[in-house]
């Protein structure tokens, strides 16, 4: 998967999550907490979501890193 | 009466041996202390004011200040860089007394509202201080909450002045601020020299605050405190407690968290919520611990960090952190050195024993489960270091609390005759948990609703709303919620505001909320909506009602699952049946409907 692709994969999990953030006009440097005020269920509702849609399963120690969309992007991007 | 539950068999007891322990625990003997116990005694402790009355914030800070203990952390910030930021008591007592001040010179009254709208910043802590020696109610809002609950509550409460940041006041508060009038101050703690219009640059002003000189000294019966919590129907109530409330943190401090002057204490709630004020703040101040405070969220590898790092020895803490710490692996704790860690302590919801038991491999203490509300300001019924644990039950009532079961009649309202409740004295039999009135941090009101208190009580028992059972050896256990109160990460979430802020959506007729279970959050909030004619049905406007929810909300009330039906199911004069939506979004025996409503 590339970067683009795990874009897209990344915002269509944000939207079914949070649909009340604009995807369409995200800031890829948005934090997941900060700045799209996703919580920690939410947050482990993306990764459940992004491991279905992309195969990626993230394990428990690599959450921390995973803070901004873009971030979330590279990860998977990496990883699939 | 309703039918018993078996007791839990498949958990072991976790047998107690406390006579190698290097600390000596507060409660050595339950019986004797429950025996020998009186509130009174405990007040004797604490003293109160040099010069007569009594000040919460007198207890927990001024008083370590003028002692030996004026140079120790009274507060430890780990902050999101993971640099420590502390505060002595000596520093915390300046630091309130200026608060106090600035309020002073802003005409707040005693008894005035002052509310948060934070997260666990040092601010906060020295709001709440500063508030209560200044004789005013402190009243903390959680930072996830959306702009409706904020509104709702900052209006129930009738606030005078919020503390808040930037961002959350541009986000949540600032388009809101002509429905307050009431709100006359807005103190942002972030306001570097350039405050928002209609605001205040909180720093600033506090850097001016001259001393504030002695401080409110209160009546045990005044207001210190206001905690909103939530009902079945209607809004959110504000339960209110008062200065007296200290004397049961002390107690409870000791006995069910055995908090030692040495020890370096954690609590990770969020004083957004009760737990976050009375233990996250109050009863590790007035026992004189230095408090470590995560200004972050929650993340496995740096809580076990804060852990290792700052020598916890006391960590209360919540079953939604604990399941997702079990589901990382007790391979992560002990890739850490916790061997500081003397006593963990859970609460919000009830821990199942897996997690009970897990606590011994991953930190080598079993996980001490409690129970507690809102409205009782305090632990009530808990496991104590010295007793032994039976996995699954929230232990036995706090010496000073008389507990016991009320029965239940067919309609789920307590038997009362005669003024008397019915008490359940056969064991393991479910009835509702009541407490007897009286004890110091009891709430003595809902804020402007004098009718809806005195439905909680009932022949001198306050009753709990949560149905529980207490086995042959007076151990209690939880076995659910008597109402609809939807429980997500240990956070009441009452189903009528839901619904209420669903129907504002354009294509919403109707809406039912519950709680669904959640292997994490215990349960998470789920939605059926009823939709008004010409609108379809589509996953798309599924989305679109969620984000519209998220909005109003914030993530932490807003439902996470929503499903279109065609009708809910409703009784005769026209309630919606919460009840029979449960059993059939769990695919359980959906009972008596005869009360259904012809049709649906």
């Amino acid at each position: 998967m590339n970067e683009h692709e795990a874009r897209a994969a990344v915002l269509a999990a944000i939207h079914e999550v949070a649909p009340d953030v604009n995807t369409e006009r995200l800031d890829a440097n948005s934090r997941l907490r900060q700045d799209l005020e996703l919580d920690s269920l939410d947050f482990l509702r993306l990764l459940e979501n992004l491991a279905q849609s992309t195969g990626v399963s993230t394990p428990e120690e690599d959450y921390a890193d995973l803070t901004s969309v873009q971030r979330l992007i590279h990860y998977i991007a990496a990883h699939s | 009466m309703e039918a018993s539950t078996p007791a839990s068999t498949r958990w072991p007891v976790i047998a107690k041996d406390v006579t190698a322990d290097t600390v000596t625990p507060n409660l050595l003997d339950y019986d004797r202390a429950c025996a020998t116990f009186s509130w009174d005694d405990e007040r004797l402790a604490l003293g109160g004011l040099p010069e007569g009355g009594v000040n919460i914030a007198y207890e927990a800070v001024d008083r370590h200040a003028k002692s030996e203990r004026a140079g120790r952390d009274a507060l430890r910030f780990v902050r999101a860089d993971g640099s420590i930021l502390s505060r002595s008591y000596a520093a915390l007592a300046d630091d309130s007394d200026r608060f106090a001040s600035l309020l002073r010179s802003l005409g707040v009254q005693r008894g005035e509202r002052v509310f948060s709208l934070l997260g666990r910043s040092p601010a906060l802590y020295t709001a709440v201080l500063g508030t209560l020696k200044h004789g005013a109610v402190f009243c903390p809002l959680f930072s996830a909450f959306g702009p409706e609950p904020v509104r709702q509550r900052l209006e129930l409460g009738a606030a005078s002045v919020l503390v808040t940041t930037r961002t959350l006041y541009r986000r949540k508060v600032a388009a809101l601020r002509s429905e307050l009038p009431a709100l006359r101050h807005v103190l942002l703690i972030d306001a570097d020299g350039e405050p928002e219009r209609d605001t205040l640059d909180l720093e600033a002003l506090i850097a001016e605050a001259p001393p504030y000189g002695a401080i409110a000294a209160m009546q045990p019966e005044d207001m210190a405190l206001l905690h909103f919590t939530s009902g079945t129907t209607g809004r959110p109530k504000g339960a209110v407690h008062v200065h007296d409330a200290v004397t049961a943190h002390y107690a409870t401090g000791r006995f069910a968290l055995d908090l030692h002057p040495d020890d370096v204490y954690w609590c990770t709630a969020d004083p957004g919520w009760v737990t976050g004020t009375s233990y996250g703040i109050i009863a590790p101040l007035v026992h004189g611990v230095t408090t470590v405070v995560d200004e972050e969220d929650m993340d496995a590898e740096r809580w076990y960090r804060i852990l290792a790092e700052q020598k916890v020895t006391v960590w209360y803490t919540a079953p939604t952190a604990l399941r997702m710490l079990m589901k990382a692996g007790a391979a992560r704790a002990k890739a850490h050195d916790l061997s500081s860690l003397r006593f963990v302590a859970s609460v919000g919801e009830p821990l199942n024993p897996e997690v009970v038991v897990w606590g011994q491999e991953a930190f080598g203490h079993p996980i001490h489960d409690n129970w507690w509300q809102t409205e009782t300001g305090g632990i009530m019924i808990s496991n104590y270091l010295s007793m032994d644990i039976r996995p699954g039950s929230m232990g036995r009532p706090l010496p000073g609390i008389e507990a016991a079961i009320v029965a239940r009649d067919d309609t789920g309202a307590p038997v009362v005759r005669a003024g008397h409740v019915e008490l359940v004295s056969d064991p393991d039999t479910m009835g509702e948990l009541a407490l007897r009135a009286g004890w110091p941090s009891m709430f003595r009101g809902y804020l402007n609703e004098e009718e809806r208190y005195r439905k909680c009580f009932a022949g001198g028992w306050y009753l709990t709303g949560d149905l529980a059972r207490r086995d042959e050896d007076g151990y209690y256990w939880f076995v659910g919620r008597g109402d609809d109160v939807i429980k997500s990460s240990g956070h009441l979430i009452g189903p009528f505001e839901v619904e209420s802020s669903l129907m504002e959506h354009d294509a919403v007729a109707e809406a039912g909320v519950i709680g669904v279970p959640d292997s994490v959050a215990g349960e998470v909030v789920k939605a059926f909506v009823e939709l008004k004619p010409g609108f379809e049905a589509s996953d798309a406007l599924r989305l679109d009602i969620i984000g519209f929810a998220r909005k109003r909300l914030g993530a932490a009330v807003a439902p996470r699952e929503l499903e279109f039906t065609p009708a809910l199911p409703k009784t005769r004069s026209g309630k919606i049946l919460r009840r029979l939506l449960k059993a059939r979004a769990l695919g359980l025996p959906e009972g008596d409907t005869s009360t259904l409503e012809a049709g649906r």
